[in-house]
């Protein structure tokens, strides 16, 4: 237990210490989201309908620039030789891992996330309602993103791999989250799509970390 | 056993050498009946005429896009858990074969949409659920592409593949979800067993002779790649010796 704890406060930490890692996913959240109203046009009426569901596309690729580092770094300087010496399966580290990215990175983009919604025209209260749903599809586009970072550890450059493999797989939370989303900024009913979506964020937080975990052990060969 | 005894390179080099030019040939004579068949000697669709004809090609190559994806996931299965090597180069031959089929099942579908629906693309359930199995595909050809180490691609694409074969009945259930959540679907028409024999015999022959095709073009690429492995491992004994 100790050692999945140490794994995920070394993550945090070197997620915000230095170099502001996680910072520039939300860099990156609030540029690819200043460039929509530009594109559409600033309306109210066109914005207000699209803007929960644009934010949620945005995240979705702003998670995605933060895969790339998350196994390369570790199969590179040889932590990842020392991650299979520890006494915990490392299903339980890729989990780890995952959920200090969550933290680190999810939960901020989240917010950030919740924050764009309400610049795009959402209303107030929905626009808290669209950050907690960006912050339960965080889970899933990290869990599937985990995966990707796995498989993609050992190639130089990896990044575009990560974003070619793991695209496809947004698809279904980004269904469901986007109309989640769209439905709480419309006032309408969300609890039907926002159960599915926690479903699928559950289900790609529970499997990912054990396929990660395979391609990892690949990795270490 | 069964599966061993397939796993042994040279024993599938012995039986693939005479069963794909007899794949190549069943699917040249098949292809030879259906497509006459399917092009003049079937009924015209009494709605749609001449077009509904495209669909000779377009859902042969939508079920086979499907089902070497299938293959792929089984072989991928069978080379991560025994290690097979024979397994993975099977799943390596059939990923462009099944790219292949599934982008023609793209196009052929954009070809027959504009005039039938009067649209080239529409994002329903079945159109958006063939894009996402073609970007699986591409991603897991990439994979194989970008990792130098063979051995290690092969591991990491398998369990890509493996993945991918979980998520696509999800992909499937969550787009038709998605569909009759926002508006009634127009577009979605109702096939398989409603259609009338004089059709459904041409497009089974059809589908044979794609099996057949797609069967033969899988072996020469395992056939290849098995070569291309020989020829490297002598080149490497050579420099060694």
């Amino acid at each position: 237990m100790s050692a999945l704890g140490a794994v995920f406060r070394r993550d945090l930490r070197l997620a915000w210490a230095g170099g502001g890692g996680a910072a520039m996913p939300l860099a990156f959240l609030a540029g690819a989201t200043t460039l929509l109203p530009f594109a559409l046009g600033s309306e109210r009426d066109v914005l207000e309908p699209l803007g929960a569901p644009l934010v949620w596309i945005t995240l979705a690729l702003a998670v995605l620039t933060s895969l790339e580092r998350l196994f390369r770094a570790d199969v590179e300087d040889g932590t990842l030789d020392q991650l299979l010496m520890a006494p915990v399966p490392l299903e339980a580290i890729a989990a780890a891992k995952g959920a200090a990215l969550w933290v680190a990175n999810g939960l901020p983009l989240a917010a950030a996330g919740g924050l764009l919604a309400l610049m795009l025209q959402v209303p107030p209260a929905a626009a808290v309602l669209v950050g907690l749903s960006l912050a339960i599809g965080a889970m899933a586009f990290i869990g599937f993103g985990l995966v990707g970072a796995a498989v993609a550890a050992g190639v130089s450059r990896g990044g575009l791999l990560v974003a070619l493999i793991v695209l496809p797989f947004y698809a279904p939370p980004v269904i469901f989250g986007a109309a989640t989303a769209q439905a709480m900024a419309m006032g309408e009913p969300f609890v039907g799509p926002l159960a599915l979506l926690a479903g699928i964020s559950l289900g790609a937080a529970a499997l990912g970390p054990i396929a990660a975990a395979a391609a990892l052990r690949v990795q270490a060969d | 056993m069964k599966i061993a005894q397939f796993s042994n390179p040279a024993r599938f080099m012995a039986l693939s050498d005479w069963l794909m030019p007899t794949f190549a040939v069943c699917g040249a004579v098949l292809f030879a009946i259906g497509i006459p068949w399917a092009l003049f000697v079937s009924p015209a669709d009494w709605q749609q005429g001449d077009s509904a004809r495209i669909m000779y090609i377009h859902v042969p190559s939508a079920w086979w896009g499907m089902g070497l994806y299938a293959f792929m996931a089984v072989a991928s299965f069978v080379s991560f858990v025994w290690r097979h090597a024979l397994a993975d180069v099977a799943a390596r031959a059939a990923a462009p074969v099944g790219a292949a089929l599934t982008g023609l099942c793209l196009v052929t579908g954009a070809i027959w949409g504009y005039p039938t629906w009067g649209t080239w693309w529409a994002w329903d359930a079945r159109l958006t659920s063939v894009l996402v199995l073609f970007l699986i595909y591409l991603g897991y050809m990439a994979v194989w592409a970008a990792v130098e180490d063979q051995t290690r691609a092969a591991r990491l694409a398998a369990i890509l593949c493996m993945v991918g074969a979980i998520n696509l009945p999800i992909i499937r259930m969550s787009v038709y979800w998605w569909d009759t959540l926002h508006q009634p679907s127009s577009v979605i028409r109702a096939e398989g067993p409603a259609i009338h024999y004089t059709m459904l015999y041409p497009l089974l022959t059809m589908a044979l002779a794609f099996l057949f095709a797609a069967g033969a073009l899988v072996m020469s690429g395992m056939r290849a790649e098995i070569y291309r492995r020989r020829s490297v491992s002598a080149a490497l004994r050579q420099a060694a010796a």
